[in-house]
């Protein structure tokens, strides 16, 4: 039996490490108010490797301590002014990154291993804010700088996915940043549009787009559980509503008028 | 036929193009999509155009998840991309984090995108930026997201090549780092030019003017280009065929 919204969201304690996909992946909108009724606060967000919606609204709520991501935005819906003000503010710490660079930390830790060097970044003022990110000088062909990126493992990640079955294999297509999130990640929490009764295994066909039960800490349904933002394959983004949202929370007490409203079924 | 001024960046865009096998275009760039897509219709039956627009599931092939663009561009088989740049200055750094000190910018922009490795690894990145103003072409960006040009020992295979604005086109020469104005738009001068950028530049005594797209081209721009254009950016398609309906009564009434 899948396991409802809130037991997901106790899952998750103060002080962890959220990763959580880019817009148009499978964002688990469902997820978004039960983790800040459940209130567990001073998070470290990893966006993969953009965050928007979402992180706007756990940012508005207060339970973010620091975001790392390459941007933060509401895509046609323009800034997200919740995450904008934070930063304005110093109320929340940023660590700008660059898309692959997101996406070598999880790969990092997806084998297990320290570091992973990708190109680019040098001379940029990402790199000189990151001092964690290190050049090294290519040891197989040196006078070739080249940047280290730590390790990222999430404590903990969160997204929506058409199908689960059974057995708690979840469907992802071929968007493969899930499966590197869940990779990386300690427990992964996934909420899907509907439960089948067969096994993804057992057909070759979604065996080859399936991230195994290994990997799943927990499922729970959540039809149109992406809503606003569209779920590949399934329905399109509701951009009215992100606009309503964007316009709404450009003042603290906007948006939490618009969260104070009641979900739409 | 007269072309719009849209059109002529259109026009401009699909022939930096030329030659490409496969670009890439951000998820809110009508006009870079529609450039490339100029290009593949020109290309039509000589070469294959691969055109890869992110975040849209219909006109996008990859089947490894966001980082593929990136591993693609790394393998060197992405030919060309396009960035914008809140800040762009003359030795073509580039930023899209924020106007003022760091990290509490005054103004806060989305964030760097994949621009810090695309500017490295892809050999032909476009800057694209309709605002020509002093506030966006700066003497120095306030934030390096991406820079312009790298020491000689950075692995660096890729680049600008060249800024186009709503005004002008600038090629950019990455031995002197530093941009020169190669054509002036239809409508605009040098003075208004120099007036606009913010940083310095080299020119011709008398600058060129941008090319006016000929009545073929116009034609297949305003016919398979516009209705393939259409279906990802409706609202651009439709408010293009506006304008074009505006011109033609126009042009009957004169």
């Amino acid at each position: 039996m899948p396991d409802d919204l809130r037991a997901l969201a106790s899952r998750v304690r103060p002080g962890m490490s959220l990763a959580l996909p880019v817009d148009y992946a499978g964002v688990s909108m469902a997820m978004t108010r039960p983790l800040i009724d459940h209130g567990a606060g001073d998070l470290h967000l990893t966006c993969v490797p953009t965050g928007g919606l979402q992180v706007d609204m756990l940012i508005g709520a207060g339970l973010v301590r620091r975001v790392e991501t390459s941007a933060v935005s509401l895509g046609e819906a323009g800034g997200a002014p919740r995450f904008n003000q934070a930063v304005r503010d110093g109320s929340i710490q940023i660590l700008d990154a660059t898309c692959p660079a997101i996406h070598a930390g999880l790969m990092a830790a997806q084998k297990g291993v320290p570091f992973m060097p990708m190109r680019g970044l040098i001379g940029s003022d990402i790199l000189a804010n990151r001092p964690e990110w290190q050049v090294i000088d290519n040891p197989l062909a040196s006078g070739d700088p080249i940047v280290l990126i730590p390790a990222i493992r999430p404590d903990v990640a969160i997204f929506h996915a058409p199908m689960a079955d059974r057995e708690g294999n979840v469907w992802i297509g071929r968007r493969r940043e899930l499966a590197a999130m869940a990779y990386a990640a300690t427990q992964t929490l996934v909420t899907v549009e509907r439960i089948v009764d067969r096994s993804l295994l057992a057909d070759e066909l979604t065996a080859a787009g399936t991230l195994p039960a290994l990997y799943v800490a927990a499922v729970a349904l959540a039809p149109r559980g992406a809503w606003p933002y569209g779920l590949w394959g399934e329905y399109a983004a509701d951009t009215a509503e992100l606009m309503r949202y964007a316009a709404a929370a450009r003042t603290a007490q906007g948006f939490a008028d618009y969260m104070a409203q009641k979900v739409p079924a | 036929m007269t072309a719009l001024p849209r059109e002529i960046l259109i026009c401009t865009i699909a022939r930096l193009l030329d030659g490409v096998r496969h670009v890439a275009v951000g998820a809110s760039s009508p006009m870079p999509a529609a450039g490339a897509m100029l290009r593949r219709a020109l290309d039509d039956g000589a070469r294959p155009v691969r055109l890869s627009i992110l975040g849209s599931v219909e006109h996008n092939f990859f089947t490894n998840g966001s980082a593929e663009l990136f591993d693609s561009a790394g393998q060197g088989r992405l030919d060309a991309f396009f960035l914008g740049g809140g800040q762009i200055d003359g030795r073509a750094n580039v930023n899209l984090v924020g106007v003022g000190d760091y990290p509490q910018a005054k103004v806060r922009w989305p964030g760097s995108f994949g621009s810090a490795y695309l500017y490295f690894t892809v050999p032909r990145v476009i800057l694209f930026r309709e605002e020509h103003s002093p506030r966006v072409l700066v003497d120095k960006v306030d934030f390096i997201s991406a820079p312009g040009v790298s020491e000689p020992d950075v692995h660096r295979p890729g680049g600008p090549v060249a800024l186009l604005t709503s005004k002008a086109l600038f090629g950019f020469d990455r031995a002197r780092a530093g941009f020169a104005l190669e054509s002036i738009h239809p409508g605009h001068d040098l003075d208004e030019i120099r007036a606009a950028t913010g940083f310095a530049f080299d020119h011709a005594a008398a600058p060129a003017t941008t090319p006016v797209p000929d009545a073929a081209t116009l034609s297949l721009l305003r016919g398979r280009v516009l209705d393939e254009l259409a279906e990802t950016y409706p609202a651009f398609a439709a408010q293009w065929r506006g304008d074009l309906a505006a011109m033609t009564s126009e042009g009957a009434t004169a």
